[in-house]
């Protein structure tokens, strides 16, 4: 069992827009690439050129079909990682303490040197955010890029995750969720952000924004033609079109 | 509480970083590549790029897969056992090359057109069409006319320029924004970003598609069309808004030829513009009623005149759409879209063209001398790709897209579409096509142009065609890009001619980018008595792909991070609307295998070959490596293959070979941009200090101001020489089609292959894409990205899926004219109800690739270009015709029709190839 902090300072997270996501899985590579030589373990590949290729991923992008109940069908690309919970279930199931949850900003770790490679927090979070890394023998998820945010070494511009500094479209803000007047507090505000599965009651930090009501084409009135070309000919659209008439 | 582990939060990152070209698809990003003791660590974007500006998509940042695969060549290769069998040789780079040698210089002293170089996905075009040049032969292209052909010739032959490399979207200034046919591919992060940022701006995003994935999932509305029948529903769109008189007939009247008069008089001069006595098409004044020169100062033209019984185009054209049968309520049927969506959509069109019009303070000067206090815009803006184009309807139909946005008025406006320089560039300032051979001489001049007229067809005196893929033959006037979906069956078949030697770079012709892939795989191992029908094959390629097993000698390439390259404005550059730009790649690492650059191999068979151009006065080689060549060959003198740190460094466009010109790229990260002045931002056609500026900048020579096509004077051409016209006649089995498909005015046909096989009941349209996440063959094998999409399904739309009773997990058996398919299925509810489409190019053959041979791309995975043929089956008058638009010959992909039953669970994909010999072995860890 391990203890959450009982408030952090910041709460860092992502805020992720389902309207703008095209499932172009770009942040899924990235995230990949960077923490592959970053933050803990490598992110191992079983089988790479084989049967069954499996690797760990801290970041997976799932496309799902939406049948609305008035319109055409629709498919959402929905983006899946850590999202770093107030009350983050796999924290507290630790038996070790490897699990844990930063109180400076909220972020949600695995201290690997700690972790004994039980799977029980895996089997808490509610998201399927966490992956078992099968070489190291160790739990992997999304660290937020805690090794990029505070990294001196890197232009300032570059100090945040992986995944939000790659996405094509824009569709993957960061920053302080905690901070009413933060760039993606006010997103959250005026697009509806919201929590996934609130009912788990989990508080996660991470907010989606929802997809904008689609299919609706602006009731526009339908052009309306110059005159009766059947009744003038093509001779009277042409004097009309051309303000002869 | 527990106490925290203190971590590093600020660790080095890498040692070096060094920046260069990506080469994971065509887009040509920035990217950085991180490097730690020597090693690729990481890649990411480079935020200065003016492609990607610092983003990168999943291939890109996979790239680091790629230098370490399995399936890497690793030395030349000759073949020892029969061809296909996979029994190949080490032998050294000099063997390599002198055997090449030993094949190809008699054919240059004899019949250089023996030769067929076609290269896939080269991004050297500049160097390889020189190459090929110097040789002397003909049969040269890359791989435009199986891709998108159609979009770039019909957008020079309209406007000038077409969409991804030659234009795009203002995307700062847009506000509705419509998609046709694009298959999440070209280009791929500038769309994305461009769509990311109309989304921030709560601009409106339409997508005009029969498959509801990617970009078309994000938009705000989404027509779910019936394949082929684009252009259908565009010209109704141009109906509406003529009938609503919702056109712009200032820009009508100042940049298109809609005022120009077409004779009317029967005869040899009939559809051609009326000329005047110094043989240039005029207008007349509207201020005078009188004929004025077109392009004469202050001339206002006339769209209504009538002259001498000439009319104007703008009256053809208008009198044209007008017809009832582009009425809304006469395609919807057709089209699957309802005539009141169509309506919507043209009046949604007009709204915001002509209501919400915007206006940038920017005084500007035309090309007739006329001022103009402003720049006024017209927020709409398009989008096209293969979607629409790799039809045989394709060309008109891009043309008929092109015909929207000039009637809206919104090429090159703010708000509408914007050309990339050296873009605007018109048919007339491309060359012609040459194709005169002379044994051991270079060709005229290079091959591959914009044809004007019958006289510039590539045809031999007795009227067959003079290229093996006949391209800019009768069958296809206008193949600016080659065909190179033809060379081998045509090469086959000894039509027109049989050659000695097939040289291919970079493409997979004995799989997925081949029509009729089985029977590619036949004709590459056909023999007549003791020889091979083919006798010779060279292939370049860095992996080990299904067309390695069919070459007799295998120059091995580099990886991208290997080599050096340059992204040209002779070629296919990076430029943006607001700059010209060009970069180049560079060994960031060095090959860890006895591996060479293909560009720098070429240059050494150039020089072994004694090409002109490739060797001193002595006879020595005149370029070391391509990185050489890159700096110092001139195209023209002072213009070469990079516009950027000229002469001593600060020259732009023209100025002597600078030796330190790599060097200033690499410290300018690997590109560089010539910005377009303020003034010169838009109306770039017709703007005089564009012109200037593309002049000093080395595009033109002089400025070359042009008005938009809408009436297209070289397809008349093609059609009054089909109704006998003129001293060079088409053959009589193609004055028909050639009647129909070179209408001077954008029309709509049913595409060749589906108006024929609906008849013998394939009633179903079947379409591929490529994921965003993967591309055409070359990532398939990449460790990260297989795990992402390592199978693919036929996605079947929900009618289909009810009708037969499908379950999940089973399969389909899939029918067409050329054969059938056993795949596996999939539903999928936001789909045109009559199409069924999968994910391109994931099927692999067993044995390539360097993966296990029962990697779920090689036991499931499938193509669907078994069921699509090079030919189209026998017509009434017995002769098989492509299956390829018969303007440009662009491979007609997204023609193909089937039929589908249910077959129940299976555990593989049929058809099922024996394994290929493995020339790499079996990948275990990365």
């Amino acid at each position: 069992m391990t203890m959450l902090p009982a408030a952090t300072e910041k709460k860092l997270g992502l805020l992720i827009d389902l309207d703008t996501c095209v499932g172009c899985h770009a942040c899924v590579t990235a995230c990949k690439g960077w923490n592959d030589q970053g933050y803990g373990a490598p992110l191992s590949d079983q089988d790479p050129y084989g049967a069954n290729p499996s690797g760990t991923f801290l970041n997976r992008v799932h496309s799902y079909q939406v049948q609305p109940a008035d319109g055409a069908p629709q498919i959402i690309n929905f983006p899946r990682s850590c999202l770093h919970c107030e009350d983050a279930p796999c924290v507290t199931v630790c038996p070790t303490g490897a699990s844990y949850k930063r109180a400076e900003d909220g972020i949600v770790l695995v201290n690997e040197d700690a972790c004994i490679g039980c799977g029980l927090c895996a089997w808490a979070c509610p998201y399927g955010a966490r992956e078992m890394d099968a070489d190291a023998g160790v739990m992997k998820k999304c660290t937020l890029c805690v090794d990029r945010i505070y990294n001196d070494n890197l232009p300032e511009a570059d100090r945040e995750p992986a995944c939000v500094r790659t996405c094509p479209t824009g569709a993957r803000h960061f920053g302080d969720l905690g901070d009413p007047l933060s760039a993606v507090s006010k997103l959250v505000a005026e697009r509806s952000g919201y929590d996934l599965m609130p009912e788990m009651g989990t508080k996660p930090t991470n907010k989606y924004l929802p997809p904008r009501k689609k299919d609706r084409p602006d009731q526009a009135s339908l052009l309306a033609p110059l005159l009766d070309i059947k009744a003038t000919g093509f001779a009277g659209w042409l004097d009309k079109v051309l303000g002869k008439i | 509480m527990t106490v925290q582990p203190r971590i590093d939060l600020s660790p080095p990152v890498s040692d070096e970083v060094r920046k260069t070209t990506c080469y994971m698809c065509a887009c040509r990003c920035g990217i950085n590549v991180h490097l730690k003791e020597g090693r690729v660590s990481y890649i990411e974007g480079n935020r200065d790029h003016p492609v990607n500006k610092g983003v990168l998509c999943a291939k890109g940042a996979s790239g680091i897969m790629q230098i370490t695969a399995p399936s890497r060549l690793r030395a030349p290769l000759r073949r020892v056992g029969p061809r296909g069998s996979g029994a190949f040789e080490e032998i050294s780079w000099d063997e390599a090359l002198n055997l090449a040698v030993s094949w190809m210089k008699p054919l240059r002293e004899t019949a250089p057109e023996k030769l067929a170089f076609f290269t896939g996905r080269d991004q050297s075009q500049s160097l390889t069409g020189w190459w090929a040049q110097a040789f002397g032969t003909p049969n040269y292209a890359a791989h435009g006319g199986f891709c998108s052909v159609n979009m770039a010739a019909a957008g020079i032959y309209t406007i000038g320029g077409a969409f991804w490399e030659f234009g795009q979207p203002d995307w700062e200034h847009t506000k509705l924004f419509v998609m046709f046919g694009v298959a999440e591919d070209h280009d791929s992060n500038p769309i994305k970003i461009g769509l990311g940022r109309l989304k921030e701006r709560g601009a409106r995003v339409i997508s005009v598609n029969p498959i509801r994935t990617g970009y078309s999932a994000v938009a705000d509305d989404w027509i779910g069309i019936t394949p082929g029948t684009d252009g259908l529903l565009i010209l109704s769109l141009i109906h509406c808004l003529l009938e609503a008189g919702k056109v712009d007939l200032r820009y009508l009247a100042e940049f298109t030829n809609a005022g120009l008069l077409v004779n009317a008089a029967e005869g040899p001069e009939k559809g051609l513009f009326a000329r005047n006595a110094e043989s240039q098409p005029f207008v007349l004044d509207k201020r005078t009623q009188h004929p004025a020169p077109w392009d004469g100062k202050g001339v206002e033209p006339d769209l209504g005149a009538v002259w001498q019984g000439n009319r104007t185009v703008f009256q053809h054209m208008a009198e044209t759409y007008l017809a009832p049968e582009y009425a809304p309520e006469a395609v919807a049927g057709r089209c699957g879209v309802s005539a009141l969506r169509i309506r919507q959509l043209a009046a949604e069109l007009a709204s915001v063209a002509f209501d919400q019009a915007i206006v940038l303070d920017q005084p500007w000067t035309d090309f007739r001398g006329n001022e103009h206090p402003n720049m006024p815009g017209r927020p709409v803006s398009f989008h096209a790709m293969r979607g629409i184009s790799a039809h045989s309807n394709g060309f008109q139909t891009a043309r008929a897209l092109h015909l929207l946005q000039i009637v809206l008025g919104t090429v090159e406006v703010p708000g509408g579409y914007r050309f990339k320089p050296p873009y605007p560039k018109p048919v007339e300032a491309h060359p012609t096509p040459n194709f005169v051979t002379t044994p051991g001489k270079p060709l005229s001049g290079p091959h591959l142009g914009y044809v004007r007229g019958p006289e510039n067809l590539c045809l031999l005196p007795d009227g067959s065609p003079a290229r093996i893929d006949k391209a800019f033959s009768w069958e296809n006037p206008f193949s600016a890009h080659g065909m190179m979906h033809m060379v081998i069956p045509n090469a086959v078949a000894g039509d027109p001619y049989r050659i000695d030697t097939l040289f291919l770079y970079m493409a997979n012709m004995a799989w997925n980018s081949s029509m009729n892939t089985a029977a590619v795989m036949e004709m590459l191992t056909a023999k007549e008595g003791d020889d091979y029908v083919i006798p010779r094959i060279i292939y370049s390629d860095a992996y080990a792909s299904e067309m390695v097993a069919y070459a007799d000698l295998i120059l091995p390439d580099t990886t991208y991070l290997e080599r050096h390259d340059c992204i040209s404005l002779l070629d296919r550059p990076i430029s943006e609307p607001d700059a010209a730009g060009d970069s180049i790649r560079w060994p960031v690492v060095e090959p860890d295998r006895d591996v060479r650059g293909f560009q720098s191999v070429l240059l050494d068979l150039g020089a072994r070959l004694g090409l002109p151009g490739m060797v001193n006065e002595d006879g020595t080689a005149r370029f070391r490596d391509y990185a050489d060549y890159i700096v110092s060959h001139q195209r023209r003198p002072g213009v070469g293959p990079l516009i950027g740190f000229r002469g001593n460094g600060e020259d732009v466009g023209r100025g002597a070979p600078n030796p330190a010109q790599l060097d200033r790229y690499i410290e300018n990260g690997g590109f560089f941009q010539a910005h377009v002045p303020e003034g010169a931002l838009y109306y770039k056609p017709w703007n005089k200090a564009y012109q200037d500026w593309a002049v000093a900048t080395s595009f033109y020579e002089a400025p070359q101001p042009y008005l938009f096509n809408i009436w297209s004077e070289p397809m008349r051409k093609f059609q009054l020489a089909a109704e006998g016209h003129g001293a060079i006649q088409p053959p009589d089995h193609l004055r028909e089609r050639l009647k129909q498909a070179m209408h001077p005015l954008p029309i709509w046909y049913p595409p060749f292959g589906e108006a024929e096989s609906a008849g013998w009941g394939y009633p179903i349209h079947a379409l591929t894409q490529r994921p965003m996440d993967m591309y055409h063959s070359w990532g398939s094998q990449n460790a990260w990205l297989r795990q992402i999409r390592g199978k693919n399904f036929l996605y079947l739309p929900t009618k289909i899926w009810e009708e037969h009773g499908f379950q999940a997990g089973d399969y389909a058996r899939v029918y067409s004219p050329n054969g059938g398919i056993t795949v596996p299925v999939a539903h999928m509810a936001a789909l045109n109800e009559n199409t069924v489409w999968t994910w391109n190019a994931i099927g692999k053959r067993k044995g390539a690739w360097a993966l296990a041979d029962d990697a779920p791309e090689a036991v499931e995975g499938f193509l669907l270009n078994h069921l699509i043929s090079e030919l189209l089956p026998a017509k009434g008058d017995g002769l098989r015709y492509s299956n390829s638009d018969p303007v440009t010959g662009q491979a007609a992909w997204f023609d193909l029709k089937v039929r589908i039953e249910r077959v129940g669970p299976k555990e593989h994909a049929e058809p099922a190839f024996a394994p290929i010999p493995r020339v790499v072995p079996e990948g275990t860890s990365r």
